[in-house]
């Protein structure tokens, strides 16, 4: 006989769990129709988790290599509330102004101007469409992170003589040049033949939207104002670099002052320019990603919920089906604890088994989707997701088990 | 020894606004050892009677002792417990768990006191082999016969040693052969020490017991001793009772 109390408890789960068990493998079919449910709901947590982190973590990868400590001097605020309109009408942004306040600031550790266009690149018979072709100083290698696989950034003479040289990205690099290195190679961009003296190392392919840092090609800003874009037209942006993250604040206030002084801005007018920061793409990418976590949360977990009323609902069923046999466990000596957690220990076993085949399924979907942006997933989610279905079957199981747990033995003795 | 005694038990259903008295006054002992038959035609509260005295229900008015002890003021668990280790049923339908094999089946109430798995086990065999079942141990109840499967259910009934066996028309799903084989296996039963009660309304049947109460329009109509009390011949047995 069992005296201590905890053994019985043991006792009991393990009784009932075999009950459960046997309960489950007397009706496969249903018992795996009632886990679709749990396993949809489970699988798409997991997968829902991961892919959100895998976005994350690319992104934070790509935005460090941008630099957290760079401030953009643009005709356009990046992230704001105002009319896009009050910024069209803004003058543009020229070389002059670059060159008068590049000379005035004292701050910044670097500033390079920046000016862009898309165009096709060649290298013998690899064509890429679309490269994002960056025309920039030298001193623009000083306002990022980058690391070279080979050769450098073109130099200051090179830049101020607008030289034919291209320093190309990770991406462009490998599509173009299949077969050995491509330093010192000739490629052609828009028709114009550059020679490559630098390929940048990778910086991590995915990023929000159509923009990938790994797909660029740059070349000196000169260069690109004489054969692919208009000086007078376009607006250039300034890149600033602050000595280190915590002089943003010092070099952006003497950046707006500067940029007052080379526009002959009177007191009361407003800037007709922007101050931009990465710290703005954060934070607006933050507010996406939250969205998307919500939705995406609400969504999966509309799913379990469908999920759990559909157990609730077979474990309803499965109770008056064995009503006959829930009376005769009573009568020869089942207490209502007993029963109660015959049924939820069934319900349980369920969801976890569910719960597993969902697991497996979000590993296998999420080694297929790390083909298009990193995934991994987290002993966090497993955790979560078993617990989650845990808390399901528990919460799913409780009306009908109760149901059962409260049946008068004669009634159900009667029950055919 | 005295095991049951009520005293003036009633049980009053309500039924819309109806009140239906399916028992009224009933005063009933039994003791060790007996071996009594509640008979009565339907509708006259045999059921209702047997319900109260295998503690699946308790009376509206009156007492009822099991054991010296006052079942009528016990909590649903409390029943529970009593059902599971002092009383033993064997159901007209016999009422097996389709899914198990009668190993499992007659484990079952053991399960319930908490006996550890190897006791339980050879317990349950044990019981088996008792009613001559030796050889059908690992089998499913659809793949038993009627009698067999009774048999199954009156091991089952046996296991946990209860002080009573509450037989309710243990032979009316069988035919009349495998009834007397049955009827049999209840006689040496009562001859080992146990206290049978049989509840049917079939004559034949009744005259197995020793004493018959008869009910009536939910009240005692008679309580008394059989006078030709019909005794199976082992010579008809195809049972090797231990």
């Amino acid at each position: 006989m069992i005296s201590n109390k905890i053994d019985t408890v043991l006792f009991e789960l393990r009784e009932g769990l075999i009950i459960a068990w046997q309960a489950i493998r007397a009706n496969k079919v249903r018992s795996f129709l009632t886990m679709l449910g749990i396993i949809i709901g489970i699988s798409s947590v997991v997968l829902m988790t991961t892919a959100i982190k895998g976005i994350d973590a690319s992104f934070q990868k790509g935005i460090s290599a941008l630099g957290t400590d760079v401030l953009y001097i643009d005709k356009w605020a990046w992230f704001t509330n105002e009319e896009w309109w009050k910024m069209r009408n803004r003058r543009k942004i020229t070389m002059d102004d670059y060159h008068k306040f590049a000379e005035m600031a004292q701050l910044p550790l670097a500033t390079a101007p920046v000016t862009n266009a898309a165009r096709k690149v060649r290298y013998g018979d690899n064509v890429i469409e679309n490269v994002i072709l960056n025309g920039s100083s030298s001193d623009y290698v000083k306002t990022t992170n980058f690391t070279f696989d080979e050769g450098r950034f073109y130099n200051e003479i090179e830049s101020k003589g607008s030289r034919y040289v291209a320093v190309v990205g990770s991406e462009v690099a490998k599509k173009l040049f299949t077969h050995g290195s491509g330093l010192d190679k000739y490629i052609k961009i828009g028709g114009v033949e550059f020679r490559v003296c630098g390929i940048l190392t990778e910086q991590g392919s995915f990023i929000l939207g159509s923009f990938n840092p790994d797909n660029q090609v740059f070349i000196p800003i000169g260069t690109i104002f004489k054969h692919f874009l208009n000086e007078e037209w376009g607006t250039i942006t300034i890149n600033v670099r602050a000595k280190n993250p915590s002089m943003i604040a010092d070099t952006k206030a003497e950046a707006e002052g500067i940029m007052r002084k080379v526009r002959g801005l009177k007191f009361h007018q407003e800037d007709d320019f922007s101050v931009n920061q990465q710290e703005g793409l954060m934070s607006n990418y933050n507010t996406v990603v939250g969205v998307i976590q919500i939705a995406g949360l609400f969504i999966t977990g509309l799913s379990l919920f469908v999920g759990a009323i559909g157990i609730m609902n077979i474990m309803f069923v499965s109770v008056k089906e064995r009503t006959k046999e829930i009376g005769v466990r009573k009568a020869i000596g089942a207490k209502k604890r007993t029963i109660l957690s015959q049924f939820l220990l069934e319900s349980s076993v369920i969801c976890l088994l569910g719960g597993l085949v969902g697991l497996l399924i979000a590993v296998i979907a999420s080694l297929l989707l790390d083909k298009f942006f990193p995934t991994s997933i987290q002993i966090s989610a497993v955790i979560i997701a078993m617990s989650v279905a845990l808390i399901t079957g528990i919460i799913a199981g409780l009306a009908p088990a109760y149901t059962a747990a409260k049946l008068d033995p004669v009634e159900a003795l009667r029950y055919e | 020894m005295n095991i049951i005694n009520i005293e003036h038990i009633a049980k009053v259903y309500q039924v819309g606004d109806v009140e239906v008295h399916a028992l009224q006054d009933v005063s009933l002992r039994i003791d060790q050892n007996e071996y009594v038959a509640i008979m009565g035609p339907s509708g006259s509260g045999k059921s209702t009677l047997m319900n109260m005295l295998g503690c699946l229900d308790t009376p509206s008015y009156g007492k009822y002792e099991f054991k010296d002890k006052n079942v009528s003021l016990m909590s649903d668990n409390e029943l529970a417990g009593i059902r599971n280790k002092e009383i033993g049923f064997v159901f007209q339908t016999f009422n097996l768990l389709p899914r198990s094999d009668a190993l499992h089946n007659v484990e079952l109430p053991l399960i319930y006191a908490g006996i550890d798995k190897q006791e339980r086990k050879e317990r349950a065999r044990q019981a088996l082999i008792n009613v001559g079942l030796e050889d059908r141990i690992h089998h499913k109840p659809n793949e038993l016969s009627g009698g067999q499967r009774q048999r199954v259910a009156i091991a089952r009934a046996l296991v946990s040693n209860p002080a009573i066996i509450l037989a309710d028309e243990p032979t009316g799903n069988l035919d009349s052969k495998t009834g007397e084989e049955i009827m049999l296996l209840c006689h040496e039963i009562h001859k080992k020490g146990n206290t049978i009660i049989l509840v049917t309304h079939e004559e034949d049947i009744a005259k197995h017991a020793a004493r018959i109460v008869r009910l009536k329009d939910g009240r005692i109509e008679k309580d008394e001793l059989v006078p030709n009390r019909y005794i199976p011949s082992v010579k008809n047995s195809t049972i090797n009772f231990g």
